[in-house]
């Protein structure tokens, strides 16, 4: 055992020093069809199974269910453990567009050159083999909301993407998931430029929505009229096939949110959200999902008001949510979600709650619950393999499946 | 006039006498020594600020009068002891050049910075307080017993000769990088190093040439004079240093100089292991959840711990705090023993490990008779990831209490918890922004 993880540490911890930089994906061989049997599998579709199996078939689930009732036919491979999960999904990164390196030339989660940018495609920047992508695998997580980051008005696009760390397109589940906003001191300009305040950052955006109202007006009067790439995907959000994901700590930059979605008819979603429960009814009125900042968020600035219970306070007040490992500027560069989610627990969250935040909710809330978020015969072998209770410290990810490829990055 | 102060210095003391010598028994309690096997259902009789007596319950008798604390299915552990912390709005030296051995931590502490009051709810009772690593030298650090202070002198822990006890801060990599007067690469910044090593010793040949004629004394230099603490290994230099060179470079220093010293954050100590341990240096680990953020921490591993344990070398773990939470700084030991460290070495790391390596283990690090009544009372197992600190306690005194208010505020957060509360990270948003 403990052979097996300083291995594992060698294999993705040093190798960097050693190799170069960029170590293939660590996939094994595509076995066309297997099965993963374990003593508790949590298919987040109904009661965990006691003793399951998970046939593997063609990158899907074939068969989910009890030992008794599924047998493994002979001669297939097995792969076995204490406890599966679906794969975990972590519902907001920056991770493959923040490298791993913290150096300008791997940093393209946000781009200052102007404070509206809409057009900027995740897809365009997201790098794959960047080591961290390996690294949230190794801990479970199979799929990554992942993007542009806070830092400033309009900050660009986000994408959901699953960690086999081969490249944008060929890993790429959604292209275009939520526009990222930033409100609130975070999404200042600086430097003299606008936004400087709270109040010209909602009027720019508000703007914003009222020209993408008018350039879908006139390009559905005019197919000929030229085309706007920033203004196309705007007028996206305004047919809510997109949502804003709006990053917003303070609660009055919270409800300027909430104000500009009703007067634009615009779906949000909030990020980070420190100061959520103190409007917690307004946000369950409101039908608004949650994406809690990471509960070991530094509480300084505009978290100074943070707590490591939101997330409970989230659930009790029938507020949506799932987890993220947000956006990191120095270290660690990129979080874990399952120890977000470990500490939230910590912190009163329930266990079944957590790995629903991580799961089920967090596949709606990205719009990717016909693909993945629970095991149900025919969805995406998404999994993950543990030898304990996922959350604890001490248990180790044995490894994951991903469309039905075996990643065997653990024990880790 | 004298018979007068005399009455009046007793009036003072004698009611804090009094309540020095209280006695309270924990009862109940799963206890932790850390220096000896865990005893389930365990006594702790503290008498004033000290430890008396632990042991079994039929082991230990209850004194008469004493007050008990039933503490059935809690464990209890010693203080915890963090060997890098900058809690306390610390700062140290400041841009004017790489080298300021004369700047103390001391005199910049505000013991009101809620950092102190979160570090309590995270079960720490002792923290090496230090300036950052922007500097070759950024000054004197400073061991804090983190009790109930108004002032950063009710903090203070007094050495046996009554000085402040405190060690001394260095730092080497890409950190103390900058444009002259700063060395601008790894050559200047040991030659810099070097140089003013070399000062020092001439000072103490002076001061000791000088042998006590003020005729004779060199200038005064109360820079050189914490340098010449150093080189007579009376203050301890706590080197920060990443990269596997790096650490090598802090181990060539130390030979040439012969200074005591420990290596901080190490986060390629396991490429160098065997020389680590081969010079009998401590290390004090960071555990951070993932490498990367900075180029020298690319490799930075989980395993650290584990490694430079099973070679061999002292190891400690550290918040360095705002870098990680000092409220959370169990989770440091639990996530090493998922990386394969054993779990008592990992424990022993968070507690006496960082007291040896503050010259502090016989006073702090392990409940033992004699020693300071540092502990902190855990609803279970500390390794677990619902255990909570439910109470920590200084030198008989409870400084930390879940169940109060104010206290919970701070150790789970919400409005005003972090009121005021200063950030001190070297080098946050230098990496790429």
């Amino acid at each position: 055992m403990l052979a097996s993880t300083f291995a594992v540490g060698f294999g993705l911890g040093w190798a960097g020093a050693l190799l170069p930089q960029e170590p293939p994906p660590a996939a094994a061989p595509p076995a066309r069809a297997f099965a993963v049997v374990a003593e508790t599998v949590h298919t987040m579709a109904g009661p965990p199974i006691a003793d399951g199996v998970v046939l593997v078939r063609d990158g899907r689930i074939e068969r989910i269910g009890k030992a008794v009732d599924v047998a493994v036919p002979d001669g297939m491979p097995v792969w076995r453990a204490a406890v599966v999960t679906p794969g975990l999904i972590d519902a907001h990164a920056t991770v493959g567009l923040s490298g791993v390196l913290n150096v300008r030339h791997d940093q393209d989660q946000l781009e200052r050159s102007a404070a509206v940018q809409p057009e900027l495609r995740a897809l365009d920047a997201y790098h794959a083999r960047d080591p961290l992508v390996a690294w949230l695998r190794s801990f479970g997580i199979t799929t990554v909301h992942t993007g542009h980051a806070p830092g400033a008005l309009v900050s660009g696009q986000t994408m959901v993407v699953k960690t086999h760390g081969r490249s944008a397109d060929q890993d790429v589940v959604v292209p275009l998931a939520m526009v990222a906003v930033t409100l609130g001191d975070g999404g200042r300009a600086g430097d003299g430029k606008a936004p400087g305040t709270r109040a010209k950052a909602v009027a720019m955006l508000r703007e914003e929505l009222q020209r993408a109202r008018e350039y879908a007006a006139k390009r559905a009067a005019d197919a000929e009229a030229p085309v706007d790439l920033g203004r196309e995907v705007m007028a996206q959000v305004l047919r809510k096939e997109v949502p804003l994901l709006v990053t917003a700590h303070r609660a009055h930059d919270l409800q300027a949110a909430l104000r500009v979605a009703q007067e634009f008819d615009v779906r949000v979603v909030l990020d980070g959200a420190a100061e959520a429960y103190t409007m917690l009814p307004e946000l369950q009125r409101a039908g608004v999902a949650v994406l809690p900042h990471p509960t070991m968020a530094r509480t300084v600035g505009e978290l100074k008001n943070g707590t490591m219970e939101l997330p409970r306070l989230l659930l009790e007040a029938g507020v949506p949510f799932a987890l993220q490992s947000g956006f990191e500027s120095y270290v660690p560069k990129s979080r874990v979600v399952l120890f977000e989610a470990g500490v939230a627990i910590g912190h009163g969250l329930p266990a079944d709650a957590a790995l629903r935040a991580l799961t089920a909710d967090a596949a709606r809330l990205c719009g990717i619950d016909a693909r993945t978020g629970t095991l149900v015969a025919g969805k995406d072998a998404d999994l993950a393999l543990w030898d304990g209770d996922p959350f604890e410290y001490t248990t180790h990810c044995l490894g994951t499946v991903i469309d039905g490829i075996e990643y065997r990055d653990g024990p880790r | 006039m004298v018979g007068c102060s005399r009455l009046l210095l007793a009036l003072f003391v004698l009611p804090a006498m009094a309540a020095a010598q209280e006695v309270r028994v924990f009862r109940g309690a799963r206890i932790v020594p850390i220096d000896g096997p865990p005893i389930d259902d365990g006594v702790l009789v503290v008498r004033g600020r000290v430890i008396e007596a632990l042991g079994a319950r039929d082991a230990v008798a209850v004194p008469a009068g004493a007050e008990v604390v039933d503490v059935t299915g809690r464990t209890l552990i010693p203080g915890l002891v963090c060997s890098h912390s900058h809690i306390g709005a610390v700062a140290g030296a400041d841009g004017s050049g790489p080298i300021q051995p004369e700047v103390r931590a001391l005199d910049s502490i505000d013991p009101r910075d809620p950092g102190i009051q979160k570090a309590q709810a995270g079960g720490i009772t002792t923290a090496n307080v230090m300036p950052g690593s922007g500097h070759l030298l950024s000054g004197q650090t400073v061991y804090l017993k983190l009790r109930d202070g108004r002032t950063v002198d009710d903090l203070l822990i007094r050495t046996a000769d009554g000085g402040i006890a405190g060690g001394l801060k260095m730092a080497n990599g890409t950190n103390p990088q900058r444009d002259p007067p700063f060395a601008g690469t790894r050559g200047k910044a040991a030659a810099l190093v070097r140089a003013q090593f070399h000062r020092a010793r001439e000072y103490q040949r002076k001061v000791a040439a000088a042998n006590g004629d003020p005729t004779k004394l060199p200038e005064r230099s109360l820079g050189l004079e914490a340098l010449v603490e150093v080189l007579e290994q009376k203050r301890v230099v706590h080197h920060h240093t990443h990269r596997a060179d790096d650490i090598l470079t802090v181990l060539r220093l130390r030979e040439e100089f012969g200074f005591r010293c420990v290596l901080h954050h190490v986060s390629e100590g396991a490429l160098v292991a065997a020389e680590i341990a081969a010079a009998g240096v401590p290390c004090s680990v960071i555990v951070i959840d993932s490498p990367g953020g900075k180029l020298e921490a690319r490799n930075l591993s989980l395993e650290t711990g584990a490694v430079l344990d099973r070679a061999g070398v002292l190891v400690g773990f550290h918040t360095d705090d705002g870098i990680t939470d000092s409220r959370l700084f169990l989770r440091s030991g639990a996530l090493a023993v998922r990386a394969g460290m054993d779990r008592d070495q990992a424990l022993a790391a968070l507690t006496l490990a960082n007291a040896r390596m503050l010259d502090l283990q016989d006073r702090i690090g392990s409940l033992a008779p004699g020693k300071d009544a540092d502990f902190v009372v855990l609803s279970g197992d500390p390794f677990a990831v619902r255990t909570q600190v439910l109470q920590t306690w200084i030198e008989g005194s409870k400084v930390f209490d879940l169940d109060d208010p104010r206290d919970r505020l701070m150790a789970y957060g919400g409005y005003g918890a972090s009121e005021g509360q200063a950030m001190s990270m070297c080098c946050f948003g230098q990496g790429g922004q």
